[in-house]
């Protein structure tokens, strides 16, 4: 496969992954269940908001057509989004949202932790600088895992039935398809593999220490890699890109 | 103007959001190049989706108008990778002294994971060091919020990155 169309491809997932969690975790603002929790989804989402945009943009320069992060975001349709499934979750109830931006948060930090030697230049920087805000991500949701898990148990059920919700949507992000696989062996990419197994420590560990049961389920739901979607993303694309859609000129004065 | 006339005026913009600090004492400001009369900026952000960074590309626009240069760009780099650790001791005397507490010496570099130990925050009113972390996540991208125990006042940390 070719290795700049990979690349590509590889920026655009993330680049995607990240601008649907930010405007998910967004959309707590002004509805967080105390201040302190709003304000921290709204910095959280303005991370991944940034890195968001410098992923796409980079996507744009690799094609050489000129696209910028914000044609990425708002001039495409649905299905040629690449993020997981698992981001475009809805927020649900509190719990919902930490445990999916736990299982994501893990991820997410190892991910970037094995790019940090990235055989690619602007890869290698992005990751640098991401992780210490990533960082921040995986203690706050990590905390909250702990706090509702082994702390009432009204809290312990809440958080034990948002894992099992979401777990069937955490396989997807270990998917080790061409695109991965050439990026790793170029050294682009940390190895899918051993990326997975590292998650697996963490999140066995969290929940372990949070009295949680770690889900015995393997039905793994697929398809936001390649552009099939749950119909939720649908909707919070329809908001997202509304302004742009309904006034194309539109600019700020 | 040369390079450094350009880096010394543009030295001079005060950060958007802390303006006790300019651009430059918070490492924001990288380095100016002149080429055939063209002027080239580096910026860096300090986090990645800092709102400010726009203005600071504004301001930068404003403070070079007029100065005869052909054209200005200003390129915004991730690399070397903002840290907290390029503030002066001046601009973190001169940020405690705006009310939020400084950065401690060095960012943590180790395990991010594991990075957040125990740690003394001095309250930037009254100077006790009995304060209590109320969350990690501040009015801004770069700061956490804090109390102080003894005066009661609530007060922002430069999170050191």
């Amino acid at each position: 496969m070719d290795l700049k169309e990979a690349l590509r491809e590889f920026c655009v997932r993330q680049g995607d992954d990240a601008v649907v969690l930010s405007h998910r975790v967004t959309e707590w603002c002004g509805h967080g269940p105390i201040l302190e929790e709003d304000i921290a989804l709204s910095n959280i989402g303005l991370d991944l908001l940034g890195q968001c945009q410098s992923l796409l943009n980079y996507a744009g320069q690799i094609k050489g057509n000129g696209r910028t992060a914000d044609d990425y975001v708002y001039r495409r349709p649905e299905n040629l989004f690449k993020n997981c499934l698992l981001v475009e979750q809805e927020n649900g109830n509190y719990a919902n949202t930490i445990a999916r931006h736990f299982f994501y948060d893990v991820y997410h930090f190892y991910l970037l932790e094995g790019m940090q030697d990235s055989k690619d230049e602007f890869l290698r920087g992005f990751a640098q600088k991401s992780i210490k805000e990533v960082a921040y991500h995986i203690r706050h949701s990590s905390n909250w895992v702990l706090r509702f898990g082994d702390g009432t148990e009204e809290s312990h059920a809440k958080i034990q039935e948002a894992v099992d919700f979401i777990w069937r949507y955490t396989g997807e992000m270990f998917e080790n398809d061409e695109i991965h696989r050439t990026l790793a062996e170029a050294g682009i990419i940390p190895d899918y593999e051993t990326l997975k197994s590292k998650w697996d420590a963490k999140v066995n560990e969290i929940l372990a220490e949070a009295t949680l049961i770690r889900p015995d389920q393997t039905f793994m739901a697929t398809g936001g890699r390649t552009g099939i979607h749950s119909e939720k993303l649908g909707f919070l694309l329809s908001e997202m890109q509304y302004l742009v859609r309904a006034y194309p000129d539109a600019k700020w004065d | 103007m040369t390079e450094t006339e350009v880096f010394n005026v543009l030295s001079q913009i005060p950060d958007p959001e802390i303006p006790v600090i300019s651009i430059k004492d918070l490492g924001i400001l990288q380095g100016v190049k002149i080429e055939n009369n063209q002027v080239f900026i580096d910026i860096t952000p300090t986090y990645s989706g800092c709102p400010a960074m726009k203005l600071v590309e504004d301001l930068i626009h404003e403070s070079l108008a007029g100065k005869g240069f052909d054209s200005v760009q200003v390129i915004s780099k991730l690399t070397p990778v903002w840290t907290t650790d390029w503030l002066s001791d001046d601009a973190k005397r001169r940020l405690e002294e705006f009310g939020i507490a400084p950065p401690e010496k060095t960012s943590p570099n180790k395990s991010w994971l594991s990075a957040e130990g125990p740690k003394i925050i001095r309250c930037p009113l009254c100077k006790s060091e009995n304060t209590i972390m109320v969350s990690q996540f501040g009015s801004t991208a770069c700061k956490a919020h804090y109390k102080c125990a003894d005066c009661l006042e609530p007060f922002d940390y430069f999170k050191c990155i």
